[in-house]
């Protein structure tokens, strides 16, 4: 039987004692000399762990008395969030290692949190949720403040932990809430008390504290207020990070326990998710408008992104899971080139996140800028790119699952959150040429990233690369 | 040629991937090969849309040529005419090498400017044949990012207000649209567009907020529709954004928008708006009949007063475009023939006049009508050609601008006297403002110094001009050109709406009692 757990749990492991070898093998040896080479092979171990998990296993299979849980939804997020934390390494190392910002810790580190986050999205149980979710961002609080001598990633990394810690307080009351009234932390169980009509008060409770602390993860409104100050207070690699896999699987999470321990009784959250989502949108929308920095810019995106999501969750049926998982999946390739070409600015070897350095890029840089301009619209949400159809998805689901005003209100805020996108669009076509403009920034693997998922922004119109049928197929298995 | 229609769509996109590709360097010579590539890129697919024009059959009031194939989320490629679209992809494929050469001179960012313009027809080109739901969508709205960028990079002073403004107003038209497309789906359970012109949307009347819905789901779709074709028509008073893109849009801009983009409204109303949602559309009607009234008045008086010509002429095709709309609404075969007509004909008029003031602009780098005066000593063969556009954009018998405002009109006169009493006073307003136009801009004496030097229309620009005379005058003369071909499938649009009007309130008749 154990071994047989143990099998099932095989990837985690894997990831696990990699770490740990890797972590002793440094500490003993070449110290942050090795990191770079870390950096390559963590982002190795991942793509070899996504292939390896894309490719095996199939049905649902649940291990340890059903705490742990592998089916195809979890396969789906696993396989995104680690293509994109392997993506997001790769990126930085460059940057991090040519400002003497590489230290062997960092690879260590984010491997340790996508356990955590393989552990989340396979949660079956509200004990394995908290383990997952701890593990995932106790990693995140130290990477977020890796760069001790800043204030302002210190900062970063003490907001983030302060909030964070406060977050998962709520959740953890509102998972004593639920054991304490469904009388067993076993999502199959709460499943069977939870049911349409019969939610009682205390488990409600326990329902809304625990969403109160998954908002939180997926910076949705309002439990946001961390998310531009850590965005802009962390190493740009490090927000990059934040912006993809840690959203995936908070994000996969939420699905989880509002279908598997909650399924019962979607009329119990759907109001609450709708609100969540709505608010989102609208921040996300119009806070961003009057920012110049772009990291903060881009926090204030990926909360009104998470709130097109959550609308995909608010549905309540198949479809929305399904439309939740490929927004999730076009959003995290939208972010990688987006931050790929973020890593990228840079004027006489510093960073540079201000937005009026674009000025008349597309003279300099006339195919990077290309690429940026088919990113941003997409992110805007303009066919024929990738990005419209993640909400052509979204707002399917909401409306088949009696959410049209949500729907509504989702597009117009796409079209007030269209003016950011295109301010951006703006300074690099048809600024004035200035002197503080961008130089350097060549490195060839941002500019492949950013190349790369351009073309996947424009290529997908054909078919989405197929990953319907997968989210599709996921998606079943979460919800029947 | 089974994927005839598929051919000339992507032809001039294709034609933009070679030039980003393949194209190097940024010296005279490539922005010449540049040019000449996308002159006969457009060229080559006006010649291939004729093929087109040759197979199809007026007759049938199907679709024809049809190509379909499976797309993502139960989505279908498909891709097809009919009577009411075919002569809209001819206008396009016509329109497009004469705006090509009108860019000769264009200096800055030429391989960018001829990518802009080859895909904007293709997007352009795939807007009037796509037969599902969302590839029209996509087609629809991804042409606004070519646009964008025109008005922006290539416009004139206040172009960055004039490009966010077109964006955000037609995004935020079009994304209702898109709501009430996956309302569309949810409830037929298809985007395929000919499946949904023959399902009956339900019009039971409920309530939202407590406010009464009559004609129920059918109504919010239509004005879901409504509000993406009315700001891309554009109708009064949502037409504000035309003036501002077209004064900063360069000149082939300017004729694009005018004789293309604008269409886009116009063909989407008679492509969704009357035959999906009849009920909706009885219902609403009058207000989009006196809208129109409204527009035609309203924009005729304040195109009298405008100081630049291009601002002018852009009030004057909204003013033109209220002939259409009213037209589609009067649903009968004369005023949706004269819609259609009406739409074809303003390609080709208010084109040219875009053109003609892009002529002196690019002579005196202005648009001030004051900075003019006297024309006609110095540029004599340009002042016959204003003149007979202008006469034109009148609508002087004779001209294809009379056909269409003739036809519309007759068509409204039957269906509410009133509207086409106020919009008949629209033909005279037209008249004032455009030959006052002239006289300011092309008679009288030359007594401006610096116009001494100005010299008439070069070779190039009156062979563009040529093709358009020679359709103005074509269908002013002889309309059954047009006529003949849209005639049957409009007759069955017609008879199909009465059909779907007559069973609804049958079905409320039978309910109440």
């Amino acid at each position: 039987m154990l071994q047989a757990d143990l099998t099932i749990i095989l990837p985690e492991i894997v990831l696990s004692v990699y770490a740990m070898i890797a972590l002793l093998g440094a500490v003993y040896t070449g110290k942050d000399a090795l990191a770079p080479m870390l950096t390559w092979a963590t982002a190795g171990v991942f793509v070899l762990l996504a292939a390896w998990i894309g490719t095996s296993g199939e049905g649902i299979r649940p291990a340890f008395g059903g705490m742990f849980i592998d089916d195809g939804f979890a396969r789906f997020s696993k396989v995104t969030l680690l293509l994109s934390a392997a993506a997001v390494l790769v990126m930085s190392q460059d940057y991090l290692s040519r400002r003497g910002l590489l230290r062997f810790e960092f690879p260590l580190l984010i491997a340790l949190a996508v356990v955590g986050m393989m552990m989340m999205v396979s949660a079956g149980d509200l004990m394995a949720l908290y383990m997952g979710l701890e593990l995932q961002s106790l990693a995140l609080y130290v990477v977020a403040a890796i760069r001790r001598d800043s204030a302002r990633s210190t900062e970063a990394g003490l907001k983030y932990f302060v909030l964070g810690a406060l977050s998962s307080g709520l959740l953890l009351y509102g998972a004593s809430l639920t054991y304490g009234f469904a009388g067993t932390t076993l999502f199959s169980g709460i499943v069977q008390t939870a049911t349409e009509g019969h939610v009682s008060l205390g488990l409600l409770f326990g329902l809304v504290l625990i969403a109160c602390g998954l908002a939180f993860k997926v910076s949705a409104v309002p439990f946001h207020m961390w998310t531009p100050d850590v965005y802009e207070g962390s190493p740009t690699p490090v927000t990059a990070f934040f912006a993809t896999a840690p959203k995936v699987a908070a994000m996969a999470l939420f699905a989880r326990v509002l279908h598997d321990a909650f399924g019962g009784a979607v009329g119990d959250w759907q109001q609450v998710i709708a609100f969540l989502s709505l608010l989102s949108m609208f921040l996300g929308a119009v806070a961003a408008i009057g920012q110049t920095n772009i990291k903060r810019l881009m926090a204030y995106s990926s909360i009104a992104h998470m709130g097109y999501a959550l609308m995909g969750l608010a549905a309540g049926t198949a479809f929305g899971v399904q439309a939740l998982l490929i927004y999730m999946a076009i959003y995290v390739t939208m972010n990688v080139g987006t931050f790929a070409f973020i890593l990228s600015m840079e004027r006489d070897g510093q960073p540079v996140t201000d937005i009026r350095s674009l000025n008349m890029y597309s003279k300099k840089e006339p195919a990077k800028a290309l690429a940026v301009l088919i990113l941003m619209f997409s992110l805007a949400g303009v066919p024929p790119l990738v990005g419209f159809f993640g909400k052509l998805y979204v707002l399917r689901a909401a409306y088949e699952g009696g959410l049209a005003w949500l729907a509504v209100a989702g597009v117009v805020a796409s079209v007030i959150g269209a003016f950011y996108y295109l301010r951006i669009v703006f300074y690099m076509y048809f600024g004035e040429e200035t002197d503080d403009a961008l130089d350097g920034g060549q490195s060839a693997i941002l500019s492949g990233f950013l190349m790369v998922s351009a073309a996947i922004m424009l290529l997908g119109v054909v078919n989405l690369f197929g990953i319907e049928g997968a989210a599709a197929a996921a998606a079943a298995t979460l919800v029947n | 040629m089974d994927n005839l229609l598929s051919i000339v769509t992507f032809l001039p996109a294709l034609a933009a991937l070679i030039l980003a590709v393949f194209l190097r360097g940024g010296d005279e010579a490539a922005d010449r090969n540049a040019k000449w590539l996308a002159l006969f890129a457009t060229g080559a697919t006006f010649l291939i849309s004729l093929f087109i024009l040759f197979q199809f059959n007026p007759a049938d009031t199907g679709f024809q040529m049809v190509e379909e194939g499976a797309w993502l989320l139960g989505l279908k490629y498909k891709m097809g005419v009919d009577g009411i679209s075919v002569l809209f992809v001819l206008l396009t494929t016509f329109m497009m090498p004469l705006t090509i050469a009108a860019s000769w001179g264009v200096k800055a960012r030429v391989k960018e400017y001829m990518i802009a313009f080859l895909l904007l027809e293709t997007l352009m080109l795939g807007v009037f044949m796509a037969l599902d739901l969302v590839l029209f969508y996509v087609f629809f709205e991804a042409g606004l990012i070519p646009m964008f960028l025109i008005i922006g990079i290539w416009g004139g002073k206040e172009r960055i207000y004039a490009s966010f403004k077109f964006f955000l107003y037609t995004f935020l038209g079009s994304v209702l649209m898109l709501v009430a497309m996956v309302a569309m789906f949810a409830e037929a359970g298809s985007t395929d567009i000919p499946t949904l012109m023959t399902h009956q949307f339900s019009s039971a009347g409920f309530s939202v907020l407590g406010i009464h819905i009559v004609g129920g789901m059918q109504t919010l779709m239509f004005l879901a529709f409504f509000a993406s074709f009315a700001v891309k028509m554009p109708m009064w008073p949502v037409h504000t954004w035309l003036p501002d893109a077209h004064v900063q849009a360069p000149t082939a801009g300017s004729v694009v928008l005018a004789a293309i983009l604008l269409k886009m409204g116009g063909y989407g109303f008679l492509r969704f708006s009357l035959p999906m949602f009849p009920v909706g559309a009885d219902v609403l009607t009058p207000l989009v009949l006196w809208m129109s009234a409204i527009a035609i008045v309203y924009t005729s008086l304040v195109a009298l007063v405008q100081e630049d010509m291009k601002k002018l002429i852009a009030y004057s095709s909204v003013a033109h475009m209220g002939y259409v709309t009213m037209g589609i609404f009067a649903a009968n075969q004369q005023g949706v023939d004269g819609a259609i007509f009406q739409m074809l004909s303003h390609g080709f008029i208010s084109g040219a006049l875009f053109l003609c003031v892009g002529v002196i602009y690019d002579r005196m780098h202005t648009r001030d009508i004051d900075a003019y005066g006297g024309l006609v000593n110095r540029m004599p063969s340009y002042a016959l050609i204003f003149m007979f556009f202008t006469m034109a954009n009148v609508g002087l018998p004779g001209t294809s601008g009379f056909v269409g405002e003739f036809l519309t009109l007759m068509g409204v006169f039957q269906v509410n006297t009133w509207v086409a009493v106020v919009a008949t006073s629209g033909v005279i307003l037209s008249a004032s403002y455009a030959l006052w136009l002239y006289r300011r801009v092309v008679m009288g004496d030359l007594i401006k110094e610096s116009l001494r030097s100005i010299s008439d229309m070069t070779r190039r620009e009156k062979w563009i001009f040529a093709p358009l005379v020679t359709m103005t005058l074509l269908l002013g003369v002889y309309p059954s050109l047009v006529t003949d071909i849209i005639g049957p499938s409009v007759e069955a649009l017609v008879s199909n709406y009465d059909t779907a009007l007559a069973a609804s309130s049958d079905a409320v008749q039978v309910a109440s009692h």
